[in-house]
């Protein structure tokens, strides 16, 4: 779409473009392009110049044990958690969407979540999940050593993978019912008279009409699962037990600040940033599908 | 709905419940738990009754995080994010859609690709350029050889340096170097009649006038939208200010919650942790509640 009528001056036009130009040079392409260059060379952590080493970096990090278990590590923690987010927020929106009373009440505060930042509601679930005090000390009571995530590494991936859950559970919420409330009533109803169930209605009509949102949020939570989780991790497991839930971001922060190892941060990088180029653009030709759905 | 289905209807009931019980659980659990002294937060099971200890507790919290002067410097951040956003995406927005002029196709595209990488991936040498803002006009000087020039004829050694660390600056103007907002305008402005401009152009307005008086006024329900999810955005941003303010000073409350982390071997004061908790997940959650039906409407906007 294209607006017919304009204003002529294009110096003035450029203009206006142009604090936004010099911000994401300075803060985004500089540092992207900076970032391919590091994973290029070995830069000395306080400076001194640095030596080309060509895909040297990338090299060491692919054969590094540590780094594949990170990348297991950060599929797992993406798969079951935006798993559980979605299945659980598809439910809820696709029942408060039949508005019965009260669904107002659901459809206020089941967006809150949200709102949390993520080290405050994982300062909230590692107490709540907590070994000693807390609610998990109750079944450690009953089944001693049941539950630690200080100690097994599934208990703590468990934890920031119910953390994560939590709140996005909110945020696919607010998708799913906008999804279902832009779907026609008479199509729901017209069906119902033809004598269709509930359950047979919601896969034949509202099912297929909001799968376009199903994969944009798909790819959603995914990316988010990469980044967002950086401060559930710091505050609730610190990456570890034993690495369990050293997830890419946060072995790329503890890489790259803590070890001040720049280019094998900046390689880690480079593999996350086209991982998630790649679940971009799927998910830009989905919004472009969906589009022409309409 | 249309039919009758009364054991249906028992059925979502019981299940919108369980899902609210879940949903509101952690923050009951977390005011409870900041109600009580160090004896009872540490029960087994703890008592979902709240304790006498909740103003005690809060002001522990609020005096060992030093929250008072880490909320401020939060809620500098917010605002300025906010503001940077609403504002710089309007002006990009327009000169995409109001102007023809060379390079605007490649403009465009310059700003979607931002969309495509969070800070967080490229944080490192984000990090780099705030220590120096000005170390990529350097690099250009000195690769275009201008830096040698300007050394040669007036004997000054160009050496531009610019250091953001620790600053508000820099906890902003980072957060703001995407394009989230832009598309946001961009497709409000596409909906904006053309008859509008053309009156506004016979009557002789130029473009800022357009722009100031006929363009902002219509999206001020954009923008309250995009200021409401970007304030709540960079109030909740955690790993990019833990890296650059080292110092004390320009720390957020986000941050600071990891000092309430109770230490290994020390005495478990999950109930000072907790009040912490609450203090820095309340603005957010205000803000939501207040704000709900632009928090919706501009998250479902800006991310489609």
């Amino acid at each position: 779409m294209e607006k017919r009528v304009t204003f002529g001056k294009w110096t003035i036009g450029i203009l206006f473009a142009v604090p936004q130009l010099l911000l994401i040079f300075t803060f985004f392409y500089w540092p992207a392009g900076q970032a391919v260059y590091w994973s290029l060379t070995l830069q000395q952590p306080w400076g001194g110049g640095n030596i080309w080493v060509g895909l040297d970096n990338f090299r060491s990090i692919l054969s590094n044990a540590d780094y594949w278990n990170s990348i297991t590590a950060s599929l797992v923690f993406a798969g079951i958690s935006t798993g559980l987010a979605m299945f659980i927020a598809l439910v809820l929106a696709a029942l408060t969407d039949r508005q019965l009373a009260g669904s107002r009440l659901y459809r206020v505060v089941l967006i809150w979540p949200y709102g949390i930042a993520a080290p405050a509601l994982a300062m909230a679930f590692r107490f709540i999940l907590a070994p000693e005090a807390g609610f998990m000390a109750m079944v450690n009571q009953v089944w001693p050593g049941f539950w630690d995530p200080g100690l097994d590494g599934a208990d703590a991936m468990a934890s920031i993978i119910v953390a994560f859950s939590w709140k996005y559970v909110g945020y696919n919420f607010i998708f799913f019912l906008a999804a279902f409330q832009a779907i026609p009533r008479s199509l729901v109803e017209a069906a119902a008279m033809d004598g269709s169930g509930v359950i047979r209605r919601f896969w034949d009509i509202q099912f297929p009409l909001i799968t376009p949102t199903i994969f944009f949020l798909l790819v959603i939570n995914i990316t988010e699962s990469f980044q967002d989780s950086f401060g559930i991790v710091d505050i609730m497991t610190s990456g570890g037990p034993a690495n369990a839930t050293n997830l890419m971001v946060y072995k790329i922060y503890s890489d790259g600040f803590k070890g001040l190892d720049y280019s094998g941060a900046a390689a880690q990088s480079i593999i996350l940033m086209l991982l998630i180029i790649v679940l971009t653009i799927f998910q830009f030709r989905f919004i472009e599908r969906r589009v022409h759905y309409r | 709905m249309v039919e009758r289905t009364p054991f249906l209807n028992f059925f979502t009931h019981l299940i919108l419940f369980i899902g609210f019980v879940f949903c509101i659980a952690p923050f009951v659990v977390v005011v409870v738990a900041a109600s009580h002294n160090l004896k009872d937060v540490n029960d087994v099971p703890m008592s979902l009754l709240p304790g006498s200890d909740f103003w005690v507790n809060i002001k522990t919290a609020w005096t060992t995080a030093d929250l008072g002067p880490k909320l401020l410097n939060s809620f500098i951040m917010a605002t300025g994010v906010a503001a940077g956003k609403v504002i710089i995406s309007a002006l990009t927005a327009f000169s995409i859609v109001y102007f023809r002029y060379p390079g605007r196709m490649l403009i465009f595209w310059l700003i979607f690709i931002t969309l495509m990488l969070p800070l967080e991936v490229r944080i490192v040498p984000t990090y780099a350029v705030v220590a120096n803002v000005l170390e990529p006009y350097q690099a250009i000087l000195d690769l275009t050889g201008i830096s040698w020039l300007i050394e040669k004829v007036s004997g000054v050694h160009v050496a531009l340096n610019l250091g953001m660390l620790n600053s508000y600056p820099g906890l902003i103007l980072p957060l703001i170097a995407t394009a989230t907002g832009t598309f946001l305008y961009r497709q409000f402005f596409l909906t904006v009649p053309d008859e509008l401009t053309e009156a506004a152009r016979m009557d002789g307005a130029g473009p800022l006038r357009f722009f100031i008086d006929v363009l902002l006024p219509l999206s001020r329900n954009n923008m309250a939208a995009l200021g409401t999810i970007m304030f709540l955005w960079a109030w909740n941003q955690y790993l990019w200010p833990l890296l650059i303010t080292t110092d004390q000073s320009h720390a957020t409350a986000v941050t600071e919650l990891k000092q309430l982390i109770p230490n290994v071997g020390g005495a478990p004061e999950w109930h000072i942790a907790m009040a912490g908790t609450l203090i820095v997940m309340l603005p957010p959650l205000v803000v939501v509640v207040l704000m709900q039906r632009w928090f919706v409407r501009g998250l479902i906007a800006t991310e489609k």
